[in-house]
């Protein structure tokens, strides 16, 4: 299936929950999301990868390129993902050493208290 | 159960068949072997990792050939190699990565496919030549144990 995605707001945060297999044919999805709400200011993003069955180094890829590129507009970006095969990705790639993950939005959003 | 064979497949060299590689690759090692299903996960993001690779010189080339993907199951070994018909680069000479604590390490967005690939698997053998690269991923059957 195409990636599809879910958006939400939750002040000062957009959060987009994300479906479907985060791989090269899905990745530049991705990149567009993250590059439309960038361009509209929004640049402390939510990504809620609860929902995504699937991921690789091409997934992860434009994850950290969301993340540089939130930051080069002072912006944030947290993860929220439970799901432990998704996470060990993230492991094996030391990349959750780069994010902050949260296993929930609601968490995500009250833990960083940031606005 | 265990079955012994070969299932291939020639997909083209396009990121939407990605997800057909990995659905058949898993589907015969799961029920060919006694692999558990973060085993068959593991295979299948292996293989992906490769495949892409793969996919993405074919694109990046021009190439109409396809990309041959072999699944070898064995009493001892479930082997899948991923050809491709690219101009082939040196293994051995992929750039590490900056450290993750390190701000330079965002500005990489690729470069973790062979690691994994080297992680996800028993062994992986990575052949690469002027005609093509051609990548074996191996896991061992006889000291797995996770679907039992």
């Amino acid at each position: 299936m195409l990636l599809e995605f879910h958006r939400s707001a939750r002040d000062p945060w957009v959060v987009l929950a994300i479906f479907g297999e985060l791989d090269m044919a899905g990745a530049p999805r991705l990149r567009q999301a993250v590059v439309g709400e960038v361009a509209g200011g929004n640049n402390r993003l939510v990504l809620d990868l609860s929902a995504v069955d699937f991921i690789d180094s091409v997934g992860l890829g434009t994850v950290v390129g969301a993340l540089r590129r939130v930051r080069a507009h002072d912006g944030d970006l947290i993860l929220v993902c439970s799901e432990p095969r998704i996470l060990r990705v993230f492991e094996m790639c030391d990349l959750d050493r780069v994010f902050e993950i949260h296993a929930d939005v609601d968490s995500a959003v009250e833990a960083t208290g940031r606005v | 159960m265990r079955a012994s064979g070969v299932v291939e497949l020639r997909v083209p060299a396009r990121p939407e068949f990605l997800q057909l590689v990995r659905s058949v690759v898993g589907a015969a090692a799961a029920s060919g072997t006694d692999l558990g299903p973060d085993q068959v996960a593991d295979l299948r993001l292996a293989v992906s990792e490769a495949a892409t690779n793969a996919m993405e010189v074919h694109g990046l080339r021009g190439l109409t050939d396809r990309v041959v993907v072999r699944c070898k199951l064995s009493d001892e070994l479930i082997e899948v190699e991923v050809a491709d018909r690219g101009p082939g680069f040196d293994p051995d000479a992929v750039p590490s990565l900056p450290p993750v604590d390190s701000p330079e390490r965002l500005q990489h967005e690729s470069g973790l496919g062979v690691s994994l690939m080297h992680q996800l698997t028993d062994q992986t053998i990575i052949e690469s030549g002027r005609d093509g690269t051609a990548v074996r991923l191996m896991i061992n059957l006889r000291d797995s144990a996770g679907g039992r």
